[in-house]
């Protein structure tokens, strides 16, 4: 027997006054404070680290001849697929009418949207010259030159400015009814302003409600496709490319399943230790951590197979080069990060066949962690040892990242939890709304 | 409950969604205008010299030759600044009491050149050479404007990349003989020739490049 999406005996008004005491009135966790502290460390890092490389150059990275796309790309291409179980989730299982989507979706498209902003940061540094990124958008300059249109990077530009203008937008939209939420549940004035402004007018009126709900069902429409493209697209900067390890045609659906498979590992990541911490197991059931469970091991076979057939493509090819690069890519000095990642992401999903598993939090939650590392292994391995041994001797090289490359990586992750920690403390992070429509639903069958 | 926000503020909301979208497209007219305006480029704007040096009393004035002082331009990819010697050429007889030559009176008797303040300053990372346009048949008027009727020089085009490519892409349509190239009053209409711009470029060999790497060595 499954466990239900909510649990019973909620009315309308237990859900808003729960949903809204987390911020309105409950006293704010030690955890959180904790958290704040690290996150904030860690984004201070960020800053020192940005600062130097203004300062010096991309030379305090570890990137050289032959091996010059390094960990900004790699971060770049992990972090934009982390953003992908927002959109996935909000969209296409509202759009397939997935109830359970309810709970988390909200969290989820907060995660998608810090995410991308971590993203975007990467590819800005990564020019070198990061006060002329703007030299990537096509306006009408003065050297009358447009970029260069053929070129999968621009395309990325394109591909990731949408997707988070997509997502900012559908993420607030999906907000405004909650917003009128808090600033009804408010007693402070000031709050009651903060919200009311968020709120944009909301008063619930049956206009109000069908307006909204056309307004939603376009944004899941608009956004669905972006789900498939803007990793396809990502996956372009290595499949147009003519490099062994690169050229590939199934990099597309295999980043794309790879994006979902992380965006709902680090889901679990985040939700597993906070709905514990803000007691939120009425709304995030035991069946919606099952459910993740069972999407991650969907994404993570397709996954797998893109490995293999990664591999079978190269070998049937019959060309030497391919071959010496799958050879140097699981013998060669970087083996240990080709079998990590065939450990993190192949082996150690295959536990989510067993029920008792996806159903201990704790095992999910290190099962989850893993599997981040091991996409961040896979663009590891796909960057890195695709590089490092051209076709001639003289071509090949190591990568070492340096002090400044990891303070980046860990940075990246500072503001990608200060960020969330604000989130959860200033915005509902359950929808509201949509957790009394399950209610309803519920009540009334 | 009462209403948070009074009913007469709703135009605010209104006019905020509106006031983005106006300020973001007026300010990228505005900043569009402003780079390419002579507050950014410099074009027509006269420079203080050390020395007020008139083109317009030399060159339309006296008949002299642009090549009389800026003598590599012909060979090199520098045009030349003329050292004081050849000022003093004429000026040891013609005007040898005046004020206005002190400073370069001074200049020559201390051997230390006159500091004039460059006009026309393309970035380091271009290469740029004087001779081979020249020998094309780049007039040059084409590109430094009526030179022989400005008292003190102003930079006639704004050198920006653009103005570059315009002609590169279509070199034929600034061509003139090359015994007009020095020349401030040709007319393609008055000359007797009447050569096209085509016809010149055929001529000429006029191969314009429009690789990265003819400017951005």
């Amino acid at each position: 027997m499954n466990s239900p999406i909510l649990a019973p005996g909620h009315s309308n008004k237990t859900i808003t006054d729960k949903i809204s005491s987390l911020i309105l009135t409950r006293h704010t966790p030690r955890a959180w404070f904790l958290g704040v502290a690290a996150a904030f460390g860690l984004m201070m890092l960020l800053l020192v680290s940005v600062g130097w490389l203004l300062v010096r150059g991309l030379g305090v990275w570890g990137i050289n001849v032959p091996i010059a796309w390094g960990f900004a790309i790699i971060n770049f291409v992990w972090w934009v697929g982390i953003g992908h179980a927002g959109t996935l989730i909000s969209a296409i299982l509202l759009l397939m009418h997935q109830k359970w989507r309810n709970s988390i979706n909200r969290f989820a498209e907060a995660m998608t949207l810090f995410a991308v902003a971590c993203a975007g940061l990467f590819p800005a540094l990564h020019v070198g010259r990061p006060w002329k990124a703007f030299y990537m958008f096509p306006y009408p300059d003065t050297m009358a030159l447009w970029p260069q249109f053929r070129s999968p990077l621009l395309w990325d530009v394109f591909a990731v400015s949408t997707y988070a203008t997509v997502s900012l937008l559908f993420w607030f939209v999906g907000l405004i009814p909650d917003m009128a939420s808090m600033r009804d549940q408010a007693k402070n004035r000031f709050i009651q302003w903060f919200y009311g402004l968020l709120a944009m007018g909301w008063r619930g009126s049956a206009r109000h409600w069908q307006r909204y709900e056309s307004a939603y069902l376009l944004l899941a429409g608009l956004a669905t496709p972006l789900v498939v493209s803007v990793h396809s697209v990502v996956s372009f900067d290595f499949a147009v490319s003519q490099l062994p390890g690169w050229h590939s045609t199934i990099f597309p659906p295999y980043f794309v399943a790879g994006a979902v498979f992380s965006g709902f590992a680090m889901v679990l990541t985040l939700v597993i230790p906070l709905r514990k911490l803000y007691g939120l197991g009425d709304f995030i059931t035991d069946r919606h951590i099952d459910l993740m469970a069972k999407v991650m091991l969907a994404t993570g076979l397709i996954v797998a197979y893109g490995y293999a057939i990664e591999t079978f493509t190269d070998w049937y090819s019959g060309g030497v080069n391919e071959i010496a690069m799958i050879r140097t890519r699981m013998l060669g000095p970087y083996a240990w990060s080709y079998w990590a990642l065939m450990g993190f992401n192949v082996l150690l999903p295959q536990t989510l066949w067993v029920k008792s598993i996806r159903q201990s939090t704790w095992a999910l939650f290190f099962i989850a962690i893993g599997v981040n590392v091991g996409m961040w292994l896979e663009r590891f391995v796909i960057v890195i040892t695709s590089l490092h041994r051209g076709a001639l001797p003289s071509s090949w090289g190591m990568y070492t990242p340096t002090f400044w490359d990891w303070t980046l990586f860990l940075g990246s992750l500072g503001l990608f939890f200060s960020l969330l920690f604000l989130f959860i403390r200033v915005l509902p992070m359950i929808s509201i709304f949509e957790i009394r429509q399950l209610a309803a639903e519920e009540r009334h069958g | 409950m009462a209403q948070i926000f009074h009913r007469n503020t709703n135009w605010i909301s209104k006019a905020s969604g509106a006031a983005v979208a106006v300020v973001a497209i007026v300010g990228a007219g505005v900043f569009y205008i402003i780079y390419n305006s002579p507050l950014v480029t410099g074009q027509k704007v006269k420079r203080a010299q050390p020395v007020p040096f008139s083109h317009q009393q030399h060159v339309k004035g006296l008949g002299m030759d642009c090549r009389y002082c800026h003598t590599s331009v012909e060979t090199s990819s520098f045009a030349g600044i003329p050292p004081i010697k050849t000022c003093m050429t004429c000026h040891t007889e013609i005007k040898k009491d005046s004020p206005l030559l002190e400073p370069v009176r001074q200049a020559f008797k201390t051997d230390q050149p006159l500091k004039w303040q460059r006009v026309h300053s393309l970035p380091d990372f271009v290469y740029f050479d004087h001779s081979i346009h020249v020998q094309k048949g780049v007039g040059c008027v084409s590109c430094h404007g009526p030179v022989a009727d400005m008292d003190v020089v102003w930079k006639e085009k704004t050198l920006h990349m653009r103005w570059c490519l315009e002609c590169h892409k279509h070199p034929e349509r600034n061509l003139r003989p090359r015994e007009a190239v020095f020349s401030a009053t040709w007319d393609p209409a008055k000359d007797s020739a009447q050569r096209t711009g085509v016809e010149l470029a055929k001529d000429y060999k006029v191969r314009s490049k429009l690789d990265c790497n003819a400017c951005h060595r």
